[in-house]
């Protein structure tokens, strides 16, 4: 079975100006979506109380969320959490009150609410340890990008092969972000794991398709550079598109069965690869042509003396 | 041609038999157990084990396994109504030599554990169990350094017979105190005050000043001094709560530093939150004085403060008592401390160590038939707001818990009564722990029940099957006996996987399984570069035997190149992630390292004993 005909002939490079103006009004609404509505940051990042609650019978939210305000908390969200019997709730940082205060207050809250209710799990995060998370987030999501950076710059003999490169690896996880910022889907620890495996795992096409591009300007000096690049994504398409299929699919049934602890990161994931993919295939090829890649750029010293020899 | 060294072969196959053999245990799950160990941590015997198991059968108590392990007795049971009705069993038998500690055990066989292999840690979250990290205070180390100088002091120049009018803390150029001040009457000769002083405090730095109202030296701690202090507040907290965690009786609890000032803890299975924290962060210390029989306490209550060289102190029940200064022995110089019954109800006897069983003994001769008490300090801290800024207060809790006629002579051994069973119990694991060097906050805390864990386990791994079951379709349907290959290969990848975590004993979490996930689906990415390499050199025209040979080689760079990227995000994750995500860390960089074994050598050796040597296929099933 193939999915690809083997000597696919997508004109992929020809009709590039169509995929940069969706990539740019993807990255565009992404930024403006962080900008404008922001992450819906955990508690991981905002300190604060996650209390995971087991109902036996169906949840009464709303009585729950009055109960809480009625005993003086702000701000409180409460939703279900992978059942109906099931109930998540958020609280802002703890103001004025110790951890187990908050804690017992809560307890009692849904105790009222349900005698029989069972607290699964209690995470309380103090604001500085919030702080200080979030800014380990970020350090480590630049930091890998900065490594990612300098291995593309060291590996890719031709600086448009890098810069290709490092367009799309700041353009996935930023559509990542962005799809985080639009949707509210709740921003913890465990989603920029997964960010940070998006940007490795995105990567990991394109260097496959560069060293595609590499060993075909090898093959053929002549080709005009647009052709060759062509010529490789459709050749490693079947490739490129394969192993997304195959990570697509855990990653699936990881938002699946994986349970609602998993759920954020398991979008982030699915998304991540789906940008990857896409980036890999459009736009990281697609930038390094028009950053003026040629036969050249990869293979000067050779070019030089195959010019040296004309009479 | 298609071919593959023997050593090879023997590399591969000696690697997968390891790494099923090393995998293994994980198969088997886990009971519920109880630990026994010695309280002198000396190794458990087989007649201990005997008289343990013997003391369970006379419960009534059935256990599904027994055995030692590591120096300890692990007894399993299949219920954990079982398991706590046999730790009440010993603790209330036995408790003089061994501790308990609720446990688990693993099912897998006698052969395996007599190996070492044992399954690989669960992290909390799969668990079940409370995580907390505390903040070391350790401007508070400091107050309870000058606490004691105060006391050198003060007991220094008393033995000099030296008369001065207090002694107090004062901060120089630092908002909380970092010195003290000795204040004197007009007239003292400071020269003669300053010996006696530098004879218990050599290394301070004494600044003196008269006025008409007398004079004042001032002794301010160094930089140097302030930071030795707070690394030794740290180091003995660690020490403290290590020894108060191991007094809980929670198995294969983790307690390290994090950082400058802080210390994690994390307890697995351990479910009330309140009580663990309760005891953990108590600062709490014993203080044993005279009681001062000289002067009046309605005075003393009347006049608002006590009179020179006493203190006035409350009962519990909020009764004024006044005692003297000086401090016969601290917490500090106890050696042991275990409840015990007696005539008074229940008590804890104490066991002093040589100084303070000096200090006792010469106490106690010279003051016979007089009254002693015994003080109980706690330092808690409480955040309250005052004008809308929170702010945080410690609180100093002072409260004689008990006093008695000194009755007779004593010095290393003796009891404390006058409390009731819960807090002798608390009282003598506090003492037993050690005190705090520096009051401790939680800053951030975790607690996961045990049935979210299991929730959370089954979950993982059902995530997992379900992944591999549609991928193993997949590969299939796509590459037919290849991905049949694929597949073998993939598993033997995920075997590979568990035995080097299981070796690393690195705990596995939720995000540890996710990441399992994301390498089953990353791990067959290389396959599909072979594989792809091989239809394509097939579709050149070449022979089946030498695409394969072909198909490995030039899928190679490929494979190593695009796992690198992947590898620096597990790398940078791995070194600034905390926790669980570190755990997906090692779980995504590992599992790269494997899968490019499994496809690079396992897909190879399988394919060549498939199709290569002597065999010439004409035609390949992919």
């Amino acid at each position: 079975m193939e999915l690809f005909k083997s000597n696919s002939r997508i004109e992929f490079m020809g009709i590039r100006k169509f995929w940069y103006m969706l990539s740019a009004v993807m990255f565009l609404l992404s930024i403006g979506a962080i900008w404008t509505k922001g992450l819906n940051l955990g508690i991981d990042f905002t300190g604060g109380v996650t209390v995971e609650a087991a109902f036996k019978g169906e949840a009464r939210l709303e009585a729950i969320r009055k109960g809480l305000e009625a005993s003086g908390f702000k701000d409180v969200q409460v939703q279900n959490f992978g059942s109906s019997r099931d109930v998540a709730i958020r609280l802002p940082p703890l103001e004025g009150k110790s951890s187990e205060q908050v804690r017992s207050q809560v307890e009692g809250v849904l105790k009222n609410v349900d005698a029989s209710v069972v607290l699964q799990r209690v995470d309380v995060v103090g604001p500085q340890v919030g702080k200080e998370l979030r800014s380990s987030a970020i350090v480590s999501l630049l930091s890998t990008l900065v490594l990612i950076f300098i291995y593309v710059l060291v590996r890719f003999h031709a600086w448009q092969l890098s810069f290709g490169a490092i367009i799309a690896a700041i353009h996935d996880p930023v559509i990542v972000l962005g799809f985080f910022a639009l949707t509210g889907v709740v921003f913890d620890l465990s989603v920029v794991a997964a960010v940070l495996a998006v940007i490795g795992y995105s990567l990991n096409d394109t260097v496959v398709v560069f060293d595609r591009i590499r060993e075909r300007f090898e093959a053929n000096k002549r080709l005009e550079p647009a052709a060759v690049l062509n010529l490789s994504v459709n050749q490693t398409l079947s490739r490129t598109i394969m192993t997304s299929l195959t990570t697509f699919i855990v990653v699936v049934t990881l938002l699946i069965f994986g349970g609602p602890v998993l759920q954020g990161f398991a979008i982030a994931l699915v998304v991540g690869i789906m940008v990857g993919t896409y980036s890999s295939i459009y736009i990281a090829s697609a930038v390094a042509l028009d950053a003026g890649l040629t036969a050249e750029s990869l293979f000067p010293t050779r070019q030089k003396l195959a010019i040296d020899d004309l009479p | 041609m298609l071919e593959f060294a023997r050593w090879k072969y023997i590399l591969v196959t000696l690697v997968l038999l390891l790494a099923a053999l090393f995998a293994l245990p994980n198969i088997f799950g886990e009971d519920a157990a109880l630990q026994v160990a010695r309280r002198d941590r000396a190794n458990f015997v087989i007649s201990e084990q005997k008289s343990v198991e013997d003391l369970l059968k006379d419960r009534g108590l059935s256990f599904s396994g027994s055995y030692i392990d590591e120096g300890r007795l692990m007894l399993r049971f299949s219920a954990v109504s079982e398991q706590l009705k046999a730790r009440d069993a010993v603790n209330e038998n036995l408790s003089k030599e061994y501790v308990t500690a609720l446990s688990f055990a693993s099912r897998s066989p006698a052969w395996l554990r007599k190996l070492g292999l044992h399954p690989m840690p669960l992290g909390l979250d799969l668990r079940g169990g409370l995580y907390l990290l505390y903040q070391v205070d350790i401007d508070g180390a400091l107050g309870q350094l000058l606490e004691v100088y105060e006391q050198d002091l003060r007991k220094a120049l008393s033995q000099a017979n030296i008369n001065f009018t207090d002694i107090v803390p004062f901060a120089d150029g630092a908002t909380r105190p970092n010195g003290l001040r000795v204040l004197l009457p007009v007239g003292t000769n400071i020269d003669l005050v300053r010996l006696a002083m530098r004879k218990v405090l050599p290394d301070l730095v004494y600044v003196d000043s008269s006025d008409a109202s007398g004079s004042v030296i001032q002794i301010v701690l160094s930089p140097a001094q302030i930071k030795e202090r707070q690394d030794y507040a740290i180091q003995q907290n660690l020490t403290t709560l290590r020894n108060r965690v191991n007094e809980l009786g929670v198995s294969e609890p983790v307690v390290q530093r994090q950082g400058l000032d802080r210390i994690a803890v994390q307890l697995p299975g351990v479910q009330n939150s309140a009580e663990v924290k309760d005891i953990l962060g108590k600062v709490a210390t014993l203080e044993f004085r005279l009681v001062d029989v000289q002067n009046s306490i309605t005075d003393a209550v009347q006049r608002g403060r006590a009179p020179l060289g006493s203190k006035l102190y409350k009962t519990r029940d909020e009764q004024p008592v006044l005692l003297k200064r000086d401090i016969i022995v601290t917490g500090d110089q106890l050696v042991d401390a275990l409840t015990v019954a007696t005539d008074q109800g229940p008590g804890v006897s104490v066991k002093l160590d040589a100084a303070g069983g000096d200090e006792m003994l010469r106490t106690t001769r010279a003051n016979l038939k007089r009254p002693m008490a015994v003080v109980f300090i706690e330092q808690r801290r409480e955040e309250i707001e005052i004008a809308g800024e929170r702010i945080q207060r410690d609180i100093k809790e002072e409260k004689v818990i008990n006093q008695a006629t000194i009755q007779g002579v004593f010095s290393t051994n003796f009891q404390i009564t006058g409390l009731d069973p819960n807090e002798a119990r608390e009282l003598a694991l506090l003492l037993r722990a050690g005190a705090l060097a520096a009051p401790i906050f939680v800053i951030e805390e975790r607690a996961v029940g045990p049935a979210l864990g299991k929730e959370n386990i089954r979950k993982g791994v059902g995530a997992l099957v379900m992944g591999m079951a549609v991928l193993f379709i997949f590969m299939l349907a796509y590459y037919r006996t290849f991905g049949l290959v694929a597949n073998i290969v993939l598993i033997a990848n995920v075997v590979l996987l568990a035995a080097l975590l299981t070796v690393f004993r690195a705990a596995l979490s939720l995000p540890g399984i996710a990441g399992m996930v994301l390498t089953v689906g990353m791990a067959v990415d290389a396959n599909v570069l072979i594989f792809e390499r091989i239809r394509e050199e097939l579709r050149n025209g070449v022979t089946p035997q030498t695409a394969i040979a072909k198909g490995f080689e030039k899928a190679f760079s490929a494979i190593a190149d695009s796992n690198i990227t992947t590898l620096i995000a597990g790398v940078v994750l791995w070194a600034l992630g905390t926790g669980a995500i570190r755990g997906f860390a090692v779980v995504l960089s590992l599992g790269i390292l494997t899968s490019m074994f499994t496809s690079l050598m396992g897909s190879r050796a399988l394919l060549t004993l498939m199709y290569g040597g002597t065999r010439r296929p004409q035609q390949l099933s992919i």
